[in-house]
């Protein structure tokens, strides 16, 4: 969909938006780029979850040159909210890890809205553990409302997984570069998201509870989830500023789901990018520099520091 | 055991309600039964000064870091502002967050000692808490001795400091990973209540790993998982219990053994300290089959 005109654009966001359930501010845009700072952060959590967001899966038809899906984790089964194969744009080879979360209702349900279970992380680190034998870097596409929180995960050892991958992920010795592209929740998003590049799409967020979980416990009701959204700081734009993503992805004029395949086209551009970077650096201080990386993250304040 | 899903204080009183069996107990007998109802071996949770002062040898204790607090990185105001919600916390409790960490000795073994306060903002892990976990990982590293921490954080990842919250699961376990990378020894006890971003990052990444009875234990709180699939847990769901029959714990140790069983694990994972008498219990010990594990406490507490 081509669009001209930012009235336009901002009526076919808006639009967008209100197909997911969002009534948008209604802004006149006199010219110049679509008005970002007219979406309130609750805003950007919906176009997150738009239903016509592009998934992991049309990033793999619309931005690979080949794809091999490898499927299982070689322990209990094959989770379909994580799709992991070999994949290769240009000359470039690499894993692809993506959190799935179906295009349809029947999809939605087999790949459960993108929750993984736990042998979604393990099947992850499975196909992370291959691809360092054979000297591929990672990338993971990370999309997912949270880590599903049922009786069977819990079962299975949701915490353990999750935990194991983030441990694990900080010793692999290949890159490994994660992009938000949609819904960045919590432990879910991290269980596939250590990393040396580590960037989000414009109408991605990512954060540490979903807005409705925070608002439901801090403000005692979910409606407060706007609020909520709010004081968590978990845009695109508040994390760049928090220091904790490389740059932010952009994408066409009201969101990738207007037009993926130039969104495709930009997520391509930008994981060339951190590959070719990443590279270059040798295999020892590769895991020094993404260690180190997060060693680093925290604001607190320490007063008449006497040494360790 | 039937175990309450609510808040649960110790209360004032010479006489404190047992909130598990409702039985009434002598405060001075709770005391000395380190907080464990001598009824039914309720574990009360209890203030991570306490923790200190029943699980380390009188006096070993030695803070690190005493003087590390939390800042307010987003601006975060929910009904009140995080600064004043810190502020209150660190009134309440004593506390200037929800992890005091130090060295120490159990039984003249010397470790790095780290435990979470389920009283200060739920033990949630913030900056603070993440960044004491980690040095205390370094620490034990640098020092050569095991690290011991007892998580009580039923908040997982707070909330207040949103992403930088999250990154501290990586930070910690990242810390935890050099440790046992250089030969380090880490041993995991969970208390009720272990969750969220705290089990599924430091906490459950232990060499060993040992729960107390009844402690909840798990990923997902209770109340999202029954929202989620519209149906009331099974009851036991997401205990110590639940969590050893699943295969993701090595033992569940009752609070008044603990202090005998970590210096009996401490001696197997990297020898009992050179020039000491053997000064603890050592017989050996295997779980009987079909035998539970909180019945087996209970009786050996109901005997007087």
């Amino acid at each position: 969909m081509e669009v001209q005109d930012n009235n336009s654009i901002l009526q076919v966001a808006q639009r967008g938006l209100s197909n997911a359930g969002v009534i948008a501010p209604v802004t006149e845009v006199p010219s110049g780029e679509v008005p970002v700072n007219s979406l309130s952060p609750y805003d950007i959590v919906k176009l997150a979850r738009h239903p016509l967001r592009p998934l992991t899966s049309d990033y793999v038809t619309l931005m690979l040159d080949d794809f091999i899906e490898l499927h299982g984790d070689r322990l209990f089964g094959d989770d379909r909210s994580t799709i992991t194969g070999f994949a290769r744009i240009e000359n470039r080879r690499f894993m692809l890890i993506g959190q799935q979360k179906g295009k349809n209702t029947k999809e939605r349900l087999l790949c459960n809205f993108g929750m993984s279970n736990p042998e979604g992380y393990r099947k992850a680190l499975q196909k992370m553990k291959l691809a360092e034998r054979l000297g591929l870097p990672v990338v993971t596409l990370i999309d997912t409302p949270g880590a599903n929180p049922d009786i069977g995960a819990e079962e299975r050892g949701q915490a353990y997984a999750i935990a194991e991958n983030i441990l694990q992920m900080l010793r692999l010795t290949t890159p490994i570069v994660s992009i938000v592209i949609g819904e960045g929740g919590s432990g879910g998003a991290l269980g596939i998201g250590v990393c040396d590049k580590f960037s989000i799409m414009e109408y991605a967020y990512c954060s540490v509870i979903s807005p409705e979980g925070c608002a439901a416990i801090l403000w005692k009701d979910a409606e407060n989830a706007p609020e909520a959204a709010s004081a968590l700081k978990l845009t695109a734009k508040d994390l760049l500023e928090q220091g904790l993503v490389e740059e932010i992805i952009p994408e066409p004029k009201g969101g990738a789901h207007l037009n993926p395949p130039k969104s495709a086209s930009t997520l391509k551009t930008f994981i060339l990018k951190y590959l070719e970077e990443l590279s270059t650096i040798p295999k020892d201080h590769l895991l020094s520099l993404r260690n180190s990386r997060y060693m680093k993250i925290g604001c607190y304040k320490e007063e008449n520091f006497n040494g360790e | 055991m039937v175990i309450p899903r609510k808040k649960r204080v110790i209360p004032d009183g010479l006489w404190i309600k047992c909130e598990a069996c409702n039985g009434l107990i002598y405060r001075k007998a709770m005391v000395e039964r380190s907080y464990v109802c001598p009824v039914c071996d309720y574990h009360f949770r209890i203030p991570a000064r306490e923790r200190i002062r029943i699980t380390l040898d009188e006096g070993s204790f030695q803070e690190l870091w005493p003087n590390m607090e939390p800042t307010d990185p987003l601006n975060f105001k929910d009904r009140i502002s995080y600064s004043e919600r810190v502020r209150m916390e660190q009134e309440r409790t004593g506390l200037k967050d929800a992890v005091l960490v130090g060295t120490g000795a159990i039984h003249s073994r010397k470790i790095v000692f780290g435990v979470t306060d389920s009283n200060f903002i739920m033990g949630s892990m913030g900056s603070v808490v993440g960044e004491k976990i980690s040095r205390a990982a370094t620490t034990a590293q640098e020092m050569k001795v095991p690290v011991v921490i007892i998580s009580g954080s039923g908040g997982g990842a707070r909330m207040h400091e949103g992403m930088f919250s999250l990154m501290q699961m990586a930070k910690t376990s990242a810390a935890i990973s050099r440790l046992k990378e250089a030969g380090g020894v880490f041993i995991s006890v969970l208390t009720d209540p272990t969750m969220g971003g705290v089990m599924a990052s430091y906490a459950s990444l232990g060499d060993i790993i040992l729960a107390e009875p009844g402690a909840l234990i798990g990923f997902a709180g209770p109340r999202v998982i029954e929202q989620t699939i519209k149906k009331t847990l099974p009851e036991g769901f997401q205990t110590s219990e639940f969590l050893l029959e699943h295969g993701f714990l090595d033992m569940i140790v009752s609070r008044q053994d603990m202090r005998r069983e970590l210096a009996r694990l401490i001696d197997f994972m990297v020898g009992p300290p050179s020039g000491l008498p053997i000064n603890i219990e050592t017989t050996p010990t295997i779980t009987t089959l079909g035998e539970e594990i909180s019945e087996k406490n209970k009786n050996g507490i109901m005997e007087d």
